[in-house]
């Protein structure tokens, strides 16, 4: 298929960046959005130009490096994959692309398609965490039982791989939904009882001195999470939050 | 409010919990509106208690006009906040794949129940206020139905407040149902809540609609 890209160039992070038209042809149905994008910094590379710039790791859903605003939803249009995994044959013969960085204040532009998400590994280091004794004596986390509702939550919570994708789809570029999955996965087990009120307490002024968003509960970012993390993670967080601020 | 705005998810619970006390003020304010089509007497009767009562007039009034000031200007203040956070726009945003009209766009929803609300107080708590309080007029308890009829003698103030109240109805859908989310309540009962707000913000708006369009039609 040939497709019209609308693609977002920006040289670097001080540089005024805009929407630049591209033409790539004999895309495969098969090929990934990533792949489909190879081919058009090919034809770059091979007239000289600059190519576009983006993010991209392990490149099969897991890492959370790739992004981008396909389409004004990030990831593109399909549900619970990554733009890695969303495949061309999603689209149509004839069809117009915007791809833009996915947008938020604390997700600086770095170059072209490519963003800072730094903010969310400071987020974690606030309080993504927890202590424990390495010092020989560990003991077997088989060998506290947890019931099965909790664990199940707590892992699915854990699925959150930090691309970005809840902050790019809100409205508000809130990060509500990443940070309560990282405060839910310990908040739901023994082991994250101890540090539990400055946990979220300190995460979530992190996430608030980033300045990432208010969330209004509009959903979008649930909807858009590559991997379907719930809001009830959110209201645990808030829960989390009015106990520690109570105590704390 | 400075300690109330100081993080997110403060702002987000205060934002519920001002926007839950003023649900409850709709519906008490709807169930007196409802006995006007019904009976005057009765639609007096409360009405001359809720303007003469002393507990009303001086603790419950003065802490719902503090509700109605906070909710909307800390509906301003998330909306400022909120467009600071993404500060350069995307070019193609497709917000309806996933997320409702009604909950992207709660500030001018919002705006529109403000300016109705300017209306109505110009309409009937500004004069409520000046008649007892600055004229110290008697008190007639039997003055009430008669002014509810003046002012939806006008088919544009019946037509404006009609249009006020299908913005309010699409400000409830999201705004009712997501205080729970806010507030943390989300669990196996949140699907009944979600319903429940849902009719509400669709029923009561409808009600006072009703009353409206009776009181016009039928005077």
């Amino acid at each position: 298929m040939n497709l019209t890209l609308k693609i977002w160039r920006q040289k670097d992070a001080k540089s005024q960046g805009k929407i630049v038209d591209y033409q790539v042809k004999g895309i495969e149905g098969d090929m990934s959005f990533l792949e489909m994008l190879d081919v058009l910094n090919e034809q770059l590379i091979n007239k000289g130009e600059d190519p576009v710039v983006f993010d991209h790791d392990c490149r099969e859903g897991i890492c959370g490096a790739c992004s981008l605003q396909i389409n004004g939803e990030p990831h593109g249009p399909d549900r619970l994959v990554t733009t890695c995994q969303l495949h061309m044959r999603k689209f149509k013969d004839g069809d117009t692309i915007y791809i833009e960085p996915f947008r938020a204040k604390a997700f600086p532009v770095v170059k072209d398609l490519m963003v800072d998400r730094s903010s969310f590994e400071r987020i974690q280091q606030s309080g993504g965490y927890i202590s424990v004794n390495t010092s020989g004596n560990t003991q077997d986390a088989n060998a506290i039982p947890i019931p099965k509702k909790d664990a199940d939550e707590a892992m699915d919570a854990a699925t959150c791989i930090g691309c970005g994708a809840c902050v790019a789809a809100c409205k508000n570029a809130s990060a509500m939904l990443f940070t309560s999955a990282k405060v839910s996965q310990f908040a739901l087990l023994p082991q994250g009882q101890v540090e539990a009120t400055e946990r979220v307490l300190a995460m979530v002024n992190q996430m608030d001195e980033e300045g990432f968003g208010n969330c209004t509960n509009t959903g979008a970012c649930e909807i858009e999470c590559p991997k379907g993390i719930s809001l009830e993670n959110i209201a645990r967080m808030n829960r989390e939050y009015l106990k520690a601020s109570t105590k704390g | 409010m400075g300690g109330l705005i100081k993080s997110s998810i403060a702002r987000k619970v205060a934002m519920a919990l001002s926007g839950l006390f003023l649900v409850f003020f709709l519906l008490q304010h709807f169930t007196i509106n409802l006995t006007s089509i019904f009976s005057a007497d009765t639609f007096n009767e409360l009405s001359h208690f809720m303007g003469t009562n002393p507990l009303v007039q001086f603790a419950l009034q003065p802490v719902l006009i503090f509700g109605v000031v906070f909710h909307f200007i800390m509906g301003f203040v998330l909306e400022i906040k909120n467009r600071n956070a993404r500060a350069v726009k995307y070019a193609k945003y497709n917000g309806g794949a996933n997320s409702s009209w009604m909950s992207r766009n709660m500030i001018y929803s919002g705006l529109v129940v403000l300016a109705f609300l300017g209306l109505h107080f110009y309409d009937f708590w500004v004069p409520e206020i000046v008649h007892k309080y600055i004229e110290f007029a008697p008190e007639d308890p039997t003055r009430y139905y008669t002014e509810l009829l003046h002012k939806f003698e006008s088919p544009i103030r019946t037509g404006l407040y009609v249009v006020s109240f299908v913005f309010l109805a699409l400000h409830l859908w999201h705004g009712f149902a997501s205080s729970f989310q806010s507030v943390g309540f989300n669990n196996k009962y949140s699907v009944a809540a979600t319903k429940f707000a849902k009719v509400f913000a669709i029923g009561v708006p409808l009600g006072f609609v009703i009353v409206a369009l009776v009181l016009h039609f039928t005077h």
